[in-house]
C-alpha cells in the first residue's frame, strides 16, 4: 500500500495507467480531463514512456493505435467534443483489435456544452458513438480511488480481449479530491503473442475464446491490418461469408466473456424495497439519499454498474424479480434507464430522475422522489 | 513471371491489383520497393502505413508489416509507431486527397515536428476510388463529376506546402521518370527527419477521361515533355513555368529530429 495521500480523480487515472504499463499517450487540451494529459507529459518521460500533444483529437486517436500497434500500451483522454472527433478512429481500433484506452471526463450538454460541469449525457456515445455494429467495453468509476484500480482493469480487459475501452469518468470524478491508499500490488496482463512459425502465420486466424493473437509490430510476421472487413489474414474482402465470420466474431468477443467483463457493486441489496440503480458521479448521489432513507425507515439500496457496457443485466434481473420498485439517477435527460427498462421488463415500476443543467442532483432530491414513489 | 523485385517485396497472392489499367499507382508501388532496397533497409524494420483511396491499396501488396488507417490519417497513426519504437522506418503511403484534404492538418504539423516518417504522395489529381471528383490538386479550370463546370477552386503545390510548414525534405518526381522517382525515394527514406515526395502518377479512367487527357500513354507523355527540373526554374520566367511539372529535390536540410529530441528528455529526467 502507498502512504494515505490527497489525490484528484484525473491525477488517479494517471496513476493506474502507469501502474498497468501504459507507455505512450496522445491527447490533445480540452476541459475537464486536461490534469490527465498534463500528468501523463510530466511522468512519462520519467519511466522512459512517450507523450505526445497532438495537432488534434483525431490525429490523438490514431497516434494511440499507431503506438499500439508497435507494442506500446497506449491512452488518451478527452471530453464530449473531443470524443466525438475520436469516434472514427475508435471504430478503427474496435474493427483491428487494437488495444487502447480512451478517457472522456464527461461535460454536460451537446456541442461545446457546459466545459466545467459534471454530466453523464455520453453513456449512449460511449457504446455507439462511432458507426456500425461493433464490440466496446465501458467502465466507469465513482471515487477516485476506484479510477486508479478501474484504469489499471481498462488496460487489463484492452489488452486481454484485444478492444478498445472507453473509460467514462464524470467532471464529478476527475475533478474529485479524496484521500486514498492505493496498493501497488495489482495483477497486469499483457496481450499474447503468437509462439509458432512466422511464414504463414494468420494474424486473424480464428482462436478458442475468439480473440485474435495480433503480433506486434516489427516481430517479423509481415501481416497486414485494415480497417476494411478482412480474412483471417488481414487482407480486404467482400466476401459475405468472410464479412458476417468477423462481424459476428467481433460482437460475440465480448458476448462470450461477459461474466469476466461484468463488473457491478451492491449496497444494501439484502433486505431492500426499493433500488436505486446509479453509476459512476450519480452513485454517489445515491448512496448519500440511502442513508437519508434508511435513517428514515425506507429500506432502500443501490446497484451501481461499473461495467457499463456490457451492462452487467443478470444480477439486475434477479434483483427486480424481489424488488418492485426502482429508480434510476443519471446526470442526463434518461439514457441509460432505458437499458435498465429492458432488463427488468415487466418485473418491477422503474422511475427516473437526471438533470442536465451541469448541477448535480441533491440526494434529498432522490428521497423525495423515493417517497413519491 | 513476376520479376525478382516483385517476388522478393509483393505479396504474390494478391496480385494482380486492383487499380485500373493504365494508372501510374502500381509504377509507383514497385519504384518505392526498389528505392526500399536500395536503402538496405531491413524488412522486419520497415513498416508502410496508407491511408484511403487509390493510393491506400498499395499497403495489402507490400510483403512488409502494413497497416490501411482511416482517410487522411496515416501520418497521424505513423506518429504513434514512430514514437512507440523510433528504430523502425515508417513509410506512409498516401494520395493527393488524403494528404493534403482531409488530412491537411496532419500533414502540416508532421512537417512541423520533423518527425522522422518518409511520406511518399501518390498524386493523381483526381479522387480515384469514389469515381472522379475534383481533389485540393485538381488544376483549376479543370473537370471533375463534382467539377461539372469547370474547377474554381485553386491547386495546391503539395512539396511547396510541405516546405513551408517545416519539412526538412521535399521533391517532387512523376511516373514517367520513374528513375528519378526511385533515386529520389532512396534519398527521402535516408533523410532523418520528415521526407516528403510527390510522384505524379495519371488517372486515364477519371482525370484523364474528364479532361480529354488522352490514354495512359498519352499521358505519360505529356508528363515528359511538360517537365522541368527544380535546377532549372530560377532561370525560367513565370509564364513558361506556367502548367509545368516541377520535379527534383526541393529541399534537404538538417534539423534536430522529433524522436531524439524527445529521448534526449527521457535521459535527462528518467528515474534511474
Amino acid at each position: 500500500m502507498s502512504k494515505r495521500m490527497l489525490m484528484q480523480g484525473n491525477e488517479a487515472c494517471v496513476r493506474g495507467a502507469l501502474k498497468a504499463g501504459m507507455r505512450f499517450f496522445a491527447g490533445y487540451p480540452i476541459t475537464p480531463s486536461t490534469e490527465i494529459a498534463e500528468g501523463c507529459a510530466y511522468e512519462l518521460p520519467r519511466v522512459g514512456g512517450k507523450f505526445i500533444q497532438m495537432e488534434d483529437e483525431l490525429a490523438s486517436m490514431a497516434a494511440v493505435i499507431g503506438a499500439s500497434v508497435a507494442g506500446t500500451k497506449s491512452m488518451t483522454a478527452t471530453s464530449g467534443p473531443g470524443f466525438s472527433l475520436k469516434q472514427e478512429n475508435i471504430g478503427f481500433a474496435a474493427q483491428t483489435e487494437i488495444p487502447c484506452v480512451i478517457v472522456d471526463v464527461q461535460r454536460a450538454g451537446p456541442s461545446t456544452g457546459l466545459p466545467t460541469s459534471s454530466s453523464q449525457g455520453d453513456v449512449m456515445q460511449s457504446r455507439w458513438g462511432t458507426h456500425g455494429d461493433h464490440p466496446i467495453i465501458v467502465l466507469s468509476p465513482s471515487s477516485v480511488t476506484e479510477t486508479y484500480y478501474l484504469t489499471i482493469r481498462a488496460f487489463n480487459l484492452s489488452e486481454k480481449y484485444m478492444t478498445p475501452v472507453i473509460f467514462l469518468m464524470d467532471e464529478l470524478i476527475g475533478h474529485l479530491r479524496e484521500t486514498v491508499e492505493l496498493d501497488d500490488e495489482v495483477e497486469i496482463i499483457d496481450r499474447k503473442q503468437p509462439q509458432g512459425p512466422k511464414g504463414d502465420y494468420e494474424a486473424y486466424q480464428e482462436t478458442e475464446d475468439l480473440v485474435p493473437v495480433l503480433p506486434v509490430f516489427g516481430s517479423g510476421y509481415y501481416y497486414n491490418i485494415t480497417g476494411l472487413t478482412h480474412n483471417t489474414a488481414g487482407f480486404p474482402t467482400n466476401n459475405r461469408l468472410i464479412a458476417d465470420k468477423l462481424h459476428s466474431r467481433l460482437m460475440q468477443k465480448i458476448e462470450k466473456h461477459r461474466k469476466d467483463i461484468e463488473d457491478y457493486e451492491e449496497h444494501l441489496t439484502a433486505d431492500a424495497e426499493v433500488l436505486l440503480v446509479a453509476y459512476g458521479g450519480s452513485a454517489r448521489v445515491a448512496r448519500a439519499a440511502i442513508e437519508e432513507l434508511r435513517g428514515k425507515g425506507v429500506k432502500a439500496g443501490l446497484y451501481r454498474p461499473i461495467s457499463i457496457w456490457p451492462m452487467p443485466e443478470e444480477r439486475l434481473r434477479q434483483l427486480s424479480e424481489r424488488i418492485k420498485k426502482i429508480l434510476v439517477i443519471e446526470h442526463n435527460y434518461g439514457q441509460y434507464v432505458h437499458e435498465v427498462e429492458r432488463v427488468v421488463h415487466e418485473d418491477a415500476e422503474v422511475s427516473f430522475i437526471g438533470r442536465v443543467s451541469g448541477a448535480e442532483i441533491q440526494p434529498a432530491e432522490v428521497v423525495e422522489k423515493v417517497e413519491a414513489m | 513471371m513476376p520479376s525478382k523485385l516483385i517476388e522478393r517485396e509483393m505479396r504474390i497472392a494478391n496480385l494482380p491489383h486492383i487499380w485500373c489499367p493504365g494508372c501510374s499507382h502500381g509504377t509507383i508501388m514497385r519504384g518505392l520497393a526498389q528505392a526500399i532496397e536500395n536503402c538496405g533497409l531491413k524488412r522486419e524494420d520497415t513498416i508502410i502505413v496508407s491511408g484511403i483511396g487509390c493510393s491506400g491499396r498499395a499497403v495489402g501488396y507490400m510483403d512488409f508489416d502494413t497497416i490501411h488507417t482511416t482517410h487522411g490519417r496515416a501520418l497521424a497513426f505513423a506518429t504513434g509507431i514512430k514514437m512507440a519504437e523510433p528504430r523502425l522506418h515508417v513509410i506512409v503511403l498516401t494520395g493527393d486527397g488524403d494528404i493534403s484534404a482531409i488530412g491537411g492538418n496532419h500533414l502540416i504539423h508532421a512537417c512541423r515536428r520533423n518527425i522522422d516518417i518518409t511520406c511518399i504522395v501518390l498524386n493523381n489529381n483526381i479522387y480515384g476510388m469514389t469515381g472522379g471528383q475534383y481533389s485540393p490538386t485538381t488544376p483549376t479550370g479543370d473537370y471533375a463529376t463534382t467539377a461539372p463546370y469547370g474547377n474554381i477552386d485553386r491547386d495546391f503545390d503539395i512539396p511547396l506546402l510541405a516546405r513551408a510548414a517545416g519539412a526538412t525534405f521535399s521533391a517532387r518526381a512523376t511516373a514517367y521518370g520513374v528513375n528519378e522517382a526511385i533515386s529520389i525515394m532512396e534519398k527521402a527514406i535516408r533523410h532523418k527527419g520528415f521526407s516528403l515526395v510527390e510522384v505524379v502518377s495519371v488517372c486515364p479512367s477519371y482525370y484523364g477521361r474528364k479532361n480529354r487527357k488522352g490514354d495512359a500513354v498519352r499521358m505519360l507523355q505529356w508528363q515528359k515533355e511538360n517537365s522541368v527540373p527544380y535546377a532549372a526554374v530560377g532561370k525560367m520566367n513565370e509564364e513558361d513555368i506556367k502548367g509545368k511539372i516541377i520535379t527534383g529535390i526541393f529541399n534537404d536540410d538538417d534539423f534536430p529530429e522529433y524522436t531524439e529530441e524527445y529521448q534526449k528528455i527521457i535521459d535527462r529526467v528518467r528515474v534511474k
